[in-house]
């Protein structure tokens, strides 16, 4: 019986440094397969005599994109894979990979509810490829992002979500920086809480949809908060990323 | 559920999402928008819920309503076990996802 | 699992053994403490805490945390060695002997195997011979601290010459049997007996 994922060998064709700390990788794939917004890839790491590590990374790029695929992917300190993909791959360079993965955590231009993204640090991946996707299909449903990172310098995707706000396709933009601001700065300046999810949320409406991205103990707040606004728990949908991906 | 307790346990923890591709070397289905009822309290919700355990000799994934255990399955080089005693049922939607 | 491909320059984190007769095959050293755990943390107050020995023993007895404290503590400084492969060299407990909480029950000459249970439904069956003669212990505190939550405090069973997921975290009693009863792990995959040094690890 032909299992759906198979180990492919990937061809690494760009590497972009998005922030001091985050990468974005792009990927050839021998057998690329049409992927949804929020899903991720399998990275294998194979030592010489056989040992192994594997990390899951969330694709950043639109399915509309075909026969490659944007990985972005933050740097641990000591983290096995990612300090591999950071320090040691180079253009040319090939990586093991087994995707696309995933079909809880996932958006669709077809879906029409209003839609709210929110982001901790490198939460922010899975969400872009749903943002990219609904400009590719040229969706005009409602969406948020709402964004938090520690300082301007950790924005991943910062140019284009400027670009992105400017444009008229109806997507907000809503960063918070927890720790510095940019100079002269009228927006959010905190951790997300409730008071920020009720404004931030409360034009979408009752039937928003909500995704919540990043470090394990903000996802889970965020989502304690989504249900103090009045989100029922199944319009809330949360990947954790564990205990990185500074907010 | 104390979402308070900020050890290191709890911040390893994701979602079922995170066992998917394990999971697809089992199953046919894409496994996360299956439904799984819990055996112990009764809870229904899709395996991309539930809570995993992945640092651990196994993969463990839980109910978010009473914690106990529902899957478990553990790779060694030659076999993947898996043990779906505290599931009621699981419901495999038939649709190949992408 | 098994892949032909070699990752250019990869090697992964793990470290030469500095001392190579105390690294069981297919092992590494680490510095750190990795915690790994099948399920949340219990947080049980140590006013509820209790430890148990129960089974074939002529009558079950129960500490409390206040009694547990008062029996004869010793420092142990063991090798651990984990399944996922990492090992840590001298490692350093406080806590007490298995030999010293036996002194307190009738051993039923039938007794020969024991299951630890935990706070949070964890347990593991060892070998009664593979617990006495110092070579387990409950530990409670962790380099001259209190033993955290996250490493299995109030307390846990060390059973250091076997994989370290016999080392039952949260420990709460040993259950004295006369047939092997399969842990959490054991029931799944995970070798019976676990010697690192026999490399035990799967069915």
């Amino acid at each position: 019986m032909k299992r759906l994922l198979e180990w492919q060998i990937a061809t690494v064709t760009s590497i972009h440094q998005e922030t001091p700390r985050a990468k974005t990788f792009t990927l050839q794939l021998p057998n690329w397969m049409e992927h949804k917004a929020g899903q991720h890839y399998d990275v294998r790491l194979t030592a010489p005599d056989g040992y192994q590590a594997q990390r899951s990374y969330s694709i950043a790029s639109e399915p509309e994109r075909s026969g490659e695929i944007d990985l972005t992917v933050e740097r641990i300190q000591d983290g096995e894979v990612s300090t591999y993909m950071h320090d040691v791959l180079i253009v040319g360079d090939q990586i093991e990979v087994r995707g696309p993965i995933g079909g809880y955590f996932v958006w669709e231009a077809a879906m029409t509810d209003p839609v709210l993204l929110i982001a901790g640090g490198s939460g922010v991946v899975p969400l872009m490829a749903m943002i990219r996707h609904r400009a590719a299909a040229g969706s005009k449903t409602p969406a948020r992002l709402l964004y938090s990172s520690r300082t301007p310098q950790d924005v991943i995707y910062s140019a284009e979500l400027d670009r992105l706000q400017g444009s008229q396709n109806g997507l907000g933009i809503f960063l918070t920086y927890t720790r510095r601001q940019p100079t002269g700065w009228s927006g959010f300046a905190r951790r997300i809480d409730v008071p920020m999810l009720r404004e931030v949320a409360g034009p979408l409406g009752n039937s928003t949809q909500a995704y919540v991205c990043g470090p394990t103990r903000m996802v889970e707040a965020v989502a304690d908060g989504l249900l103090q606004i009045g989100l029922p728990p199944n319009q809330i949908r949360t990947e954790r990323f564990g205990p990185t991906g500074g907010i | 559920m104390d979402s308070n307790q900020t050890d290191a346990v709890r911040s390893t923890m994701l979602d079922g999402n995170a066992a998917a591709g394990l999971l697809s070397e089992i199953f046919i289905s894409e496994m996360t928008s299956s439904s799984i009822e819990c055996a112990n309290c009764g809870r229904e919700g899709e395996l991309g819920t539930l809570l995993a355990f992945l640092q651990a000799p196994g993969v463990v994934l839980r109910c978010p309503a009473c914690e106990q255990v529902i899957l478990r399955i553990v790779e060694s080089p030659e076999a993947i076990y898996l043990e779906a005693r505290g599931a009621a049922y699981l419901r495999l939607a038939r649709t190949l996802a992408a | 699992m098994a892949s032909n491909f070699i990752s250019r320059g990869f090697t992964g984190k793990r470290r030469q053994p500095e001392a190579a007769e105390r690294v069981p095959p297919g092992q590494y050293i680490t510095p750190d403490f990795p915690v790994l755990s099948a399920g949340p943390t219990p947080r049980t107050p140590l006013d509820h805490w209790s430890f148990t020995i129960e089974g074939l023993v002529g009558e079950a007895v129960k500490w409390s945390w206040e009694q547990f404290l008062q029996l004869p503590v010793r420092t142990f400084v063991v090798d651990i060695h984990c399944v996922t492969k990492w090992s840590k060299l001298d490692t350093q407990w406080e806590g007490v002997s298995i030999d010293t909480l036996f002194e307190h029950i009738d051993l039923d000459p039938k007794a020969m195997y024991v299951t630890a249970f935990c706070d949070g439904g964890y347990t593991t069956n060892v070998p009664l011979v593979d617990v006495i003669n110092g070579q387990a212990f409950v530990a409670y505190q962790y380099d001259g601290k209190p033993l955290a939550a996250e490493h299995g405090g109030p307390a846990r069973l060390v059973v250091p010459h076997l994989y370290f997921w016999k080392s039952a975290k949260w420990v709460r009693g040993l259950r004295l049997t006369e047939k092997d009863k399969p842990g959490f792990w054991e029931s799944l995959g995970y070798n019976n007996h676990g010697d690192p040094w026999k490399e035990e690890r799967y069915w």
